[in-house]
């Protein structure tokens, strides 16, 4: 049998999770497994190092990052949350959507503006994990939250969008 | 690839010897040299009591090659023929360069750049051996001893190609190279940054050619590289020029000849260094035109001069922040690195910036040499006090070339590394057996904005209906940051043969031939220096096997034991055979044999990590 990354990382298997754990153990098996650490070890123990060394960035990345984390636990349950042909959305979220991206090319060469824009989309961002969690951890709604996660990932887009707008700014 | 990997003949396999490990700074400018004696890292000098080498190759008449501060006191007159600064011609092409500004006769080939000296066409990867070869014979000189290995630092922005010229340098230069390591990195380990000083720090490195920022967290015994950013064609001789450019509109000469712009430059970078600690300096000199150059440059003028270019740092500084998440609160300490933080205005800028003084105790020239030192002294199995374990990543997104000349990311940048990313792809066409890839680095959308890495061919995909076959490919970076690829077919799983295209780098024919060349003079000793390598190689192996059946000889069963044990007494008639060919493929044979017992010793080995986890089979 194989192991899933929660269980990699001995963590049980929730949007909610321990991330000093996480992170912990994490280092622990890198401390362990790390190229670094084989550099003049056998060539197959090499390979074994390698091998488990990318396991555990693939899965620490995956865990660690709440979308991410949303996405590999519905996976587990046989969803592809992100698949094309799961991609209707309420018309509410889409208006919405379209809301949030005129503000951002309004504010576009404003940077208070888009300051302001990215603390709001932070809240928003806040709001939609603790709806996650509640939908993951305790309904155990799969298609709803299949549905939040595609909401968040909107708002990850958006929020990298502002930050390339504000890398320009800068600069 | 086994080939030249040097494990020197008569090398002991004994476990518990001192390994002889240095740390190697090869810069711009300058290169370093250092180790770790008696627990503490210094850099090793040459005959005169010099540190620095500067990283300055010229080809004599009579055939000789020069290295170090006799070639820098030609260059003047021989400019052509003295190459300053190959690191920056490194895994580049003729168009990443300005060729106005260099002296040099330079090759357009559709590959790395090449200079054409009196001796013969050279590489750049070839004239860093030749520094590189030098500091080798000073570290064994100097430590009395073969070298097990080496750590070579890159700046951090260093792209693919760039890295793997650096190893191949190595490799011309007889070097194993235990690791790539990057220089702000090897900087925070030599400032000691321990268990106690857990935070995040940042690194300011700018060096001869190159600047680098990067942003560390040290937690635990580990560092992690939270983001790293830079600009791989700004340095301190950049400074220099603008100076440069300063006295010939002062002076009002006409275009200089290229003996004349070495002269100047020289003058311009004396004069900087000058002002680090006095208020003007004197620019004297005559042109070979016997025209007479004689100006005062004051710090006020240097520094308006130079503003743009302490300015132009802060702009990857940002960047770096912002991919991290941080803000300058939340940085513990700022890490000055490389001969140009020296500048007073550059000291400023980066403390205003950052709101605290930056950390300057150590000698901004020598700190990644040092650093380099300490990790090759862990990585050869040296124990040491801290032993650390670094975290690195990979500085710029990798990607694939698709419909339309865009590019679309495999890897993104800052991802941890080792790290693997499976792309599947298919054919458009009927009966269609070969497909090619085109992999790319850099963060813009467009193919042609990017570094164009390699080509790879795929071949011998299985004829089947358009669309049918699905070509999983699958891209590994390493922990040097070297990317490889290997591809298969998943409803035949047939292997597909991969042929590589290096865009920039040398192929490994070119390796070859380059490695036989400099080998020639003695084939026999060669031979026969091989047959002593296979040897040392596969004792050094049966050694490590043996160790591990005791340690950790429960693992296997009955059979799995005795199928270890069988291929551990063919190696060992190899080696009485005394055929090195013989002896390397019967080495092969018993790592091959051995992996899955290696993989089960790592699964042992991170279940006890983790405190009583039995995780016998992960899936990889």
């Amino acid at each position: 049998m194989s192991l899933n990354y929660f269980e990699l990382f001995e963590l049980k298997p929730a949007f909610d999770i321990d991330l000093a754990a996480l992170e912990n153990n994490y280092r622990k098996i890198q401390s362990e497994s790390h190229p670094d650490r084989f550099v003049t070890a056998t060539s197959a123990e090499k390979l074994a190092s390698m091998q488990t060394a990318t396991l555990a960035n693939e899965a620490y990345q995956t865990l660690k990052k709440p979308t991410n984390r949303a996405k590999y636990l519905l996976e587990l349950q046989g969803i592809n949350a992100v698949a094309e042909t799961n991609t209707n959305m309420p018309a509410d979220f889409l208006m919405q959507q379209m809301e949030w991206r005129e503000a951002v090319e309004d504010n576009a060469t404003n940077l208070s503006g888009m300051h302001r824009l990215l603390r709001d989309i932070k809240h928003e961002t806040a709001t939609l994990q603790q709806t996650l969690a509640d939908e993951l951890d305790t309904k155990k709604a799969w298609q709803a939250a299949a549905e939040t996660l595609r909401k968040l990932q909107f708002m990850d887009k958006l929020r990298e969008e502002i930050a390339r707008k504000l890398a320009i700014l800068e600069d | 690839m086994a080939l030249l990997q040097i494990s020197e003949p008569g090398q002991s396999t004994a476990p518990h010897q001192h390994k002889l490990a240095v740390g190697i700074d090869l810069g711009t400018t300058n290169s370093l040299v250092a180790t770790v004696r008696s627990g503490l890292s210094s850099v090793l000098v040459d005959d005169d009591g010099h540190a620095l080498l500067p990283s300055v190759v010229r080809y004599l008449p009579d055939g000789s090659i020069d290295v170090g501060y006799s070639a820098q006191a030609a260059q003047s007159q021989d400019p052509t023929n003295t190459i300053i600064s190959a690191k920056r011609f490194m895994g580049r092409g003729l168009k990443d360069i300005d060729v106005s500004q260099q002296p040099y006769h330079f090759i357009d080939s559709n590959e790395m750049v090449q200079i054409e000296t009196r001796a013969g066409i050279k590489s750049p990867v070839e004239i860093s051996a030749e520094i590189l070869k030098t500091l080798k014979t000073r570290a064994e000189k100097s430590l009395s001893g073969e070298l097990v290995g080496v750590v070579i630092t890159v700046p951090a922005y260093f792209d693919d190609a760039q890295r793997q010229a650096t190893k191949d340098a190595a490799r011309l230069a007889g070097l194993n190279v235990l690791r790539l390591l990057n220089e702000p990195t090897a900087a925070a380990v030599a400032y000691g940054l321990n268990n106690a000083s857990e935070g995040t720090y940042v690194i300011y490195d700018l060096g001869g050619g190159t600047f680098d920022i990067s942003i560390l967290k040290l937690a635990k015994g580990v560092f992690e590289v939270l983001a790293t950013n830079g600009d791989s064609a700004l340095g301190g001789d950049d400074f220099d020029r603008r100076v440069f450019c300063w006295i010939l509109e002062q002076s009002k000469c006409k275009p200089v000849n290229a003996q004349d712009t070495r002269l100047l430059l020289t003058k311009a970078r004396e004069a900087k260094e000058w002002l680090t600690d006095h208020a003007t300096a004197q620019i004297t000199s005559v042109l070979s035109t016997g025209e007479l150059v004689n100006i005062t440059l004051s710090t006020k003028q240097f520094n308006e001069l130079t503003q743009t270019l302490v300015t132009k740092t802060l702009t990857p500084t940002k960047k770096a922040l912002r991919d991290a998440n941080l803000t300058i609160d939340d940085i513990k300490g700022v890490v000055m690195v490389g001969g140009a933080t020296r500048m007073p205005q550059i000291r400023l800028a980066v403390a205003d910036f950052f709101k605290q003084t930056p950390l300057t105790n150590l000698d901004p020239d020598k700190v990644v040499a040092l650093g380099a030192a300490i990790q090759a002294n862990t990585l050869a199995g040296n124990k040491s006090e801290s032993d650390l374990l670094l975290l690195d990543v990979i500085p710029l997104s990798l990607g694939l070339e698709t419909m339309g000349g865009l590019v679309e990311k495999v890897i993104p940048r800052n991802s941890t590394l080792p790290i693997a990313r499976a792309q599947e792809f298919t054919t458009f066409k009927d009966g269609q057996t070969a497909m090619s890839i085109h992999v790319l680095q850099g963060e813009r959308e467009l193919v042609m904005d990017c570094r164009s890495l390699a080509r790879f061919e795929l071949r011998g995909i299985p004829p089947m209906v358009a669309g049918a076959a699905r070509i999983r490919v699958t891209f590994t970076v390493d922990a040097d940051g070297l990317l490889s690829v290997s591809a298969r077919e998943t409803t035949s799983n047939i292997e597909a043969n991969i042929v590589v295209k290096p865009s920039y780098g040398l192929s490994e024919e070119q390796i070859l031939t380059m490695l036989k060349s400099s080998f020639s003079e003695a084939e026999n000793d060669k031979n026969a220096r091989l047959l002593a390598e296979a040897k040392v190689d596969a004792e050094s192996l049966l050694a490590a096997i043996n160790m591990a059946l005791e340690q950790d000889g429960s693992l296997l069963n009955a059979k799995e034991k005795q199928k270890i044990i069988s291929q551990m007494d063919a190696l060992q008639a190899n080696i009485h055979g005394g055929v090195g060919d013989a002896i390397r493929k019967a080495t092969e044979v018993l790592n091959a044999a051995t992996e899955d017992f290696a993989a089960k010793r790592m699964d042992a080995s991170v279940s006890r990590a983790l405190a009583g986890k039995n995780l016998n089979s992960l899936e990889i």
